[in-house]
């Protein structure tokens, strides 16, 4: 059976770089990025995107809902 | 909307990808509709904004956001009329039982709940929380227990863990001067006015989903008229305990689920 491919997008600013969505993804897609945002945090983003199921673990676990998640069905 | 996906292994192709998934129709997840834009007040990784998510996620569901009067605590969840799209009344510290009987006895045909800490409900509130539930009052108590009092500093709270510190118990909670923690839960489900009793949490994503399908069940049996129901949500308090986010939901899983465990205390029993 071919993997689901998915990908994520997630709310530059609004993100707190909290890093829950980081630790709680099983393919290791996420990491917290270098840059800053608005808010002074590191927010979330993809570093390994061909990996994603869009299995939404990381959507589960985020507290401040940055986070739409696709899946290619 | 601002989103990022600024650096990427560099044999991807990520806007090809972009181009194929991201679409309206392969959506799988979005932010609800139940809750506002307003940002949330609460610290990095604070399990407080998942339950809100799960509250709205329900809600939606349901069909249900006109029809729902939330009551809010004082905590950190003070505001939680900033960031629910329902209706939300905020009560006096401990009250919203209280206050949630008036409401539900004139607005019987709403869906009324009360979203309350571990401070509020088991602290200064267990009077109001112990009555409602012993007259059987239809309405819903989602309880967050993060063990401590965080909105005022992480003092204390009922609920916290024997030798766990708080800014006051630097040593730890002692029993000989402290006494146990409360599991108060646990303590209201024999009552009969109480229709169910659940403990979740939302440490995990596997948890998330069942501590929704929790919710959900509670405001069914509210439908159903069958009588007080309370979820108790364990959740960090990473702020409170000093740890990273990731650090506070390895913590709680190691050391809060044994004193609290996870499950379904009391389910009603059909006639
Ligand atoms: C009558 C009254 N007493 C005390 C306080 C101070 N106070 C504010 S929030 C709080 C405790 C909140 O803790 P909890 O309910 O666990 O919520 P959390 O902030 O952890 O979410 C206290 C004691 C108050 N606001 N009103
Ligand atoms: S959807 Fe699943 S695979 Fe994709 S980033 Fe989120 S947790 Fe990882
Ligand atoms: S102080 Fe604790 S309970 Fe309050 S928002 Fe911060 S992490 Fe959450």
């Amino acid at each position: 059976m071919a993997k689901a491919r998915g990908l994520v997008e997630i709310l530059f600013d609004t993100c707190k770089g909290c890093e829950l969505c980081v630790n709680a993804c099983p393919f290791n897609v996420l990491q917290l990025s270098d840059q800053v945002n608005a808010k002074g945090y590191h927010p979330s983003m993809m570093v390994n995107p061909e990996s994603c199921t869009g299995c939404a673990s990381c959507a589960m676990v985020c507290p401040d809902s940055v986070i739409t998640v696709y899946r290619v069905k | 909307m601002e989103t990022v996906i600024e650096k990427t292994n560099v044999n991807v192709d990520i806007e090809a990808l972009r181009k194929e998934i991201i679409k309206e129709e392969n959506i799988v997840f979005k932010k609800t509709i139940g809750l506002t834009d307003n940002p949330l007040s609460y610290c990095p990784g604070c399990g407080h904004g998942v339950v809100h998510r799960l509250i709205g996620e329900v809600c939606e569901e349901m069909e249900i956001i006109q029809d729902v009067i939330a009551i809010a605590p004082v905590g950190c969840s003070v505001f939680a009329y900033d960031f629910f799209n329902l209706d939300t009344q905020s009560a006096a510290h401990g009250r919203a039982p209280a206050v949630a009987t008036g409401v539900k006895r004139t607005m019987p045909d709403k869906y009324v709940f009360t979203y309350q800490g571990d401070g509020d409900l088991a602290a200064i509130g267990t009077g109001e929380t112990i009555h409602a539930a012993n007259r059987g009052e239809n309405i819903t108590i989602i309880f967050i227990n993060n063990g401590i009092y965080g909105m005022t500093g992480g003092q204390m709270a009922p609920t916290t863990l024997l030798n766990m510190k708080s800014s006051t118990s630097p040593y730890g909670r002692e029993m000989d001067v402290h006494g146990y923690p409360l599991n108060i839960t646990d303590m209201i489900a024999p009552l009969r006015g109480v229709c169910y009793a659940t403990r979740q949490s939302v440490h995990t994503p596997a948890n998330v989903r069942k501590a929704k399908a929790a919710i959900k069940k509670a405001f069914e049996y509210q439908k159903l008229k069958k009588g007080l129901s309370i979820v108790e949500i364990m959740s960090n308090c990473n702020s409170g305990w000093k740890m990273t986010p990731v650090q506070s939901n390895k913590w709680m899983e190691e050391n809060m689920l044994e004193n609290f465990p996870l499950g379904d205390i009391k389910v009603p029993q059909d006639k």
